[in-house]
């Protein structure tokens, strides 16, 4: 009878992790042994790592599935969770693909050399500079910033004509920024890159000064909606959804895009790279360039995510205002986000 | 070696447990390893950079302000609803019961949300405390509540006989036999608000957590990210100095339950409506708010659907997941929590200090030490439910060891003695003996694992076997897109799959009542 208790409560404690396994398993399959046999594209499944939208990520993957055969399973997070994931896992990564809501989660992996050349077929689908120049992941979506208000609050008529007006004392607590989220810091390095060091350093000065500090773009545009604040800088997605949702947060308000190769017209590219670790690099690289391609950009305008496409000349959502219209500022894509951009602003106290 | 401690001198060691307890503080020692790692790889130089700004100085303000008020509000609301719930004359007693516990089982981030949406105004400081406490006060009104139930009125009334006023006897008699549950209760609070960061980050309030997660964002840095979770490390230590000498030396076990009355309970007299008014208003903040702007949600979004085999499968995942979870944690926590309860020795304390350690730091370093961990040294269960449990453990370990800790310091060790006395090894006394007399904290700290699991969201998210989707993870990609309607049903499942479990909390503070 001495040999009860202890052992009991633990082998209880580990058949009942078995069964969870088992059950958890059952249904989805592990990211942890991959199915590694030849040619067959029934037998391949690909890890899809998605930090973009999950209904755009799983729509993609849905459609590659039924074209192909090819099973796509997704893993969703955000951009730096699943950056970080995949530096951490390093050559040991489940992920064949991994997709982002902004190019400086993409940035990462490929300044740690974790990513595959593209292959020819995406590369000519998507124009070059919604791409990484050393050529190892491409755009698969584009967001534009835009300047959200209410205009009960802010009449049309006193509207910044750039976004570095927003320095200048006059717009003292007159708009909202996120300025802890990638967003805006890559709305940040647009302008040092277009306007130049000196100028974009007294700008985030101003910026600072004037600013009022929200956290996420929502938030902003739930605060300008409710006339907390009469204006913020978030990415156009967010008014549009929340107006194909109801528009109970962004009824009272309107958006302005700044246009004109502004600093403050900056396109975010949302981008796609297959996996140096990939063991399934044809089948991933496949999966890639239909994402860019017809049917994957098609998709993209035909959803509710409101986001721009880029690539094999799909026209974005009717609902937006045209791509070519935005005249958004040439920026390079690899240098965004850089470090510097993150001291700048923990300089002036914005991080 | 283990001291023997005085009370349970005298009968054999059993030698699996510590080593038992041992295994755990590997585990939890695993996120410590990974922060110290990443600022050993940081450098010296580029780590006082970091750390040595007035943003930090603002940080460390902000972090320890929150912490201090926000556990003494929980500490002033639960002693509070527990003191009249369970000792005056309040009306409707059993309906305050359920209520004061029902905010276990509202997400703190659902609230936060649901509070910036009723007035995107509300933020900062005053927003921050008041959300986390209405969240987090039921850890406090618990357990102090069920010490209450169970305090024998004589000594009171001893005291009263003696000459104390009802204050002197409070102060004297009640409030030193209250004190282990408090002090353990704020404990658990006190971690809570260090890692906190769904309902800070909307409530706009920015402490060390949410700053972690802004440098990973901005920077992507992700070894300079964690390095200033270290500050989290040292903010926790300081908290588990603090608590045993909030907790007193009082012992808290005693023999058979005295003169079965009920406890003296004081008329309230004209103070009667406002106690119900007071409570009320918190019964309103913690659960009607929350409810009310998942209710808005629902009717002015046009995302609003229900998808029944996502549901369905988001809700079996998240409770098989939350089962699990649940009963490996309290499992792991028992060993923690007997070694320092009965060994009370120098590492018996270690051990059991150390598994607090993981629950102060920010779920995103948590989860990223366990990939970094789990796919160099076990490959195989990487992105399964054994890694994920792993995380589960490692982040909710204190619930479930400061309810055993509680429910085994009010087992007198002289039961145990009389077993091993009689003959019995250590294993029949625990199974004949200790387990069955505290198979309602046992119950307890599940239940509370149980909630913490069913909200849990960035180790689901890294760590879940690909394509397992949980109501959590659902509502917050739901939540990201703003489409506030289609995350409604996942918060409402949330809340649901919750109630049971928070139910049988104020079970459990009834029944412990009564065994005490």
């Amino acid at each position: 009878m001495s040999s009860l208790s202890r052992r009991h409560l633990l082998t209880a404690a580990a058949v009942a992790a078995v069964v969870g396994v088992t059950a958890a398993c059952g249904s989805g399959g592990t990211g942890a042994a991959p199915t590694t046999t030849a040619a067959a594209a029934a037998d391949t499944t690909l890890v899809l790592y998605n930090a973009q939208h999950e209904e755009v990520g799983k729509a993609w993957a849905d459609g590659f599935t039924a074209k192909t055969g090819i099973k796509v399973e997704v893993r969703n997070g955000s951009d730096f969770e699943l950056a970080n994931q995949i530096l951490a896992e390093g050559a040991n990564s489940p992920a064949d693909v991994f997709i982002t809501e902004n190019s400086p989660a993409m940035s990462l992996v490929s300044g740690k050399d974790l990513f595959a050349p593209l292959g020819a077929e995406t590369k000519g689908q998507v124009p070059a500079q919604y791409s990484s120049s050393k050529g190892d992941w491409a755009g698969v979506a584009a967001r534009s910033t835009v300047f959200v208000y209410n205009p009960t609050l802010l009449p049309e008529a006193q509207l910044p004509a750039s976004i570095m007006d927003l320095a200048k004392p006059e717009w003292k607590d007159r708009f909202g920024i996120s300025p802890s989220g990638a967003d805006f810091q890559a709305i940040v390095s647009a302008v040092y890159a277009v306007q130049g060091d000196a100028a974009g350093a007294a700008w985030l000065q101003g910026i600072e000064a004037n600013a009022k500090i929200y956290r996420g773009n929502s938030t902003i545009m739930k605060a300008a909606n409710a006339g907390e604040v009469p204006a913020g800088i978030i990415y156009h997605y967010y008014w549009y959804g929340d107006q194909a949702d109801g528009g109970a947060n962004s009824n009272s308000t309107t958006l302005h895009f700044f246009g004109g190769k502004d600093a403050g017209g900056f396109l975010s590219v949302s981008g796609g790279g297959v996996l140096k670790s990939s063991k399934h690099a044809d089948a991933a690289q496949q999966f890639l360039a239909y994402m860019t391609g017809a049917e994957g950009q098609k998709m993209l305008a035909d959803s509710n995510a409101y986001e721009y496409t880029v690539g094999a000349g799909v026209a974005a959502n009717p609902k937006l205002k045209p791509l070519s219209e935005l005249q958004p500022p040439v920026v390079d894509l690899n240098t965004l986000n850089g470090p510097k951009i993150v001291s700048e602003m923990q300089r002036v106290g914005l991080l | 070696m283990i001291r023997f401690a005085a009370a349970g001198a005298g009968h054999r060691y059993p030698p699996l447990r510590p080593a038992a307890a041992g295994v755990v503080a590997a585990l939890v020692l695993v996120p410590l390893g990974y922060v110290v790692a990443a600022a050993v790889a940081t450098g010296p130089a580029a780590a006082a950079d970091l750390l040595w700004r007035p943003r930090v100085g603002e940080l460390l303000t902000n972090t320890v302000v929150l912490v201090v008020l926000g556990t003494v509000a929980c500490a002033v609301l639960g002693v509070g609803a527990a003191w009249l719930v369970e000792r005056t004359d309040l009306p409707g007693r059993p309906l305050w019961t359920g209520l004061m516990a029902a905010p276990l089982a509202v997400p703190a981030f659902v609230s936060g949300v649901t509070w910036t949406s009723l007035s995107p105004g509300f933020a900062g400081l005053g927003a921050a405390v008041t959300v986390t406490s209405l969240s987090y006060f039921p850890l406090v009104y618990l357990p102090v509540s069920a010490v209450l139930r169970g305090i024998d009125p004589a000594d009171e009334e001893a005291a009263r006989a003696l000459g104390c006023g009802p204050w002197t006897a409070f102060t004297r008699v009640v409030l030193p036999q209250v004190r282990p549950a408090l002090a353990g209760g704020c404990l658990l609070v006190g971690l809570h608000l260090l890692a906190e960061f769904g309902a800070l980050q909307a409530l706009r309030y920015d402490t060390f957590t949410t700053a972690v997660y802004d440098r990973f964002q901005s920077s992507f840095d992700g070894t300079a990210a964690t390095m200033l979770a270290l500050v989290l490390v040292a903010l926790c230590l300081v908290l588990l100095g603090i608590e045993p000498l909030a907790a007193g030396r009082a012992r808290t076990s005693r023999v058979g339950r005295g003169s079965a009355r009920p406890p003296l309970r004081h008329p309230l007299g004209g103070a009667r409506v406002l106690a119900v008014g007071a409570l009320l208003a918190v019964a309103a903040g913690s659960v009607g708010v929350p409810l009310w702007g998942i209710g808005l949600w629902f009717a002015t979004s046009n995302s609003t659907a229900f998808p029944a085999d996502e549901l369905a499968a988001a809700t079996v995942s998240t409770l098989g997941l939350g089962v699990l979870g649940a009963v490996v944690t309290t499992a792991l926590a028992f060993p923690v929590a007997w070694l320092v309860v009965r060994r009370s020795g120098p590492l018996a304390r270690v051990v059991e200090r150390c598994s607090y350690v993981g629950s102060s730091l920010p779920g995103v370093v948590v989860a990223l030490a366990l990939v970094t961990v789990a796919i160099r040294a076990v490959p195989a269960v990487y992105q399964t439910v054994v890694t994920l449990v792993a995380a589960y453990a490692i982040l909710f370990l204190p619930r479930a060891v400061v309810s055993l800790r509680a429910a085994l310091g009010q087992l007198p060790p002289a039961f145990e003695d009389v077993g091993a006395s009689l003959g019995v090894s250590p294993r029949g006394v625990t199974l004949r003996i200790t387990l069955p007399l505290v198979v309602r904290g046992l119950g307890a700290g599940t239940a509370l694992v149980f909630l913490a699991v069913v909200t849990e969201l960035t180790s689901t998210l890294l760590l879940a076997p690909t394509g397992t989707a949980t109501l959590a993870t659902r509502f917050w990609s739901a939540s990201t897109e703003i489409h506030y309607g289609a995350a409604a049903p996942y918060a409402l499942l949330m809340i649901l799959l919750s109630a049971p479990a928070a139910w049988l909390l104020t079970r459990r503070s009834r029944a412990a009542g009564a065994l005490a």
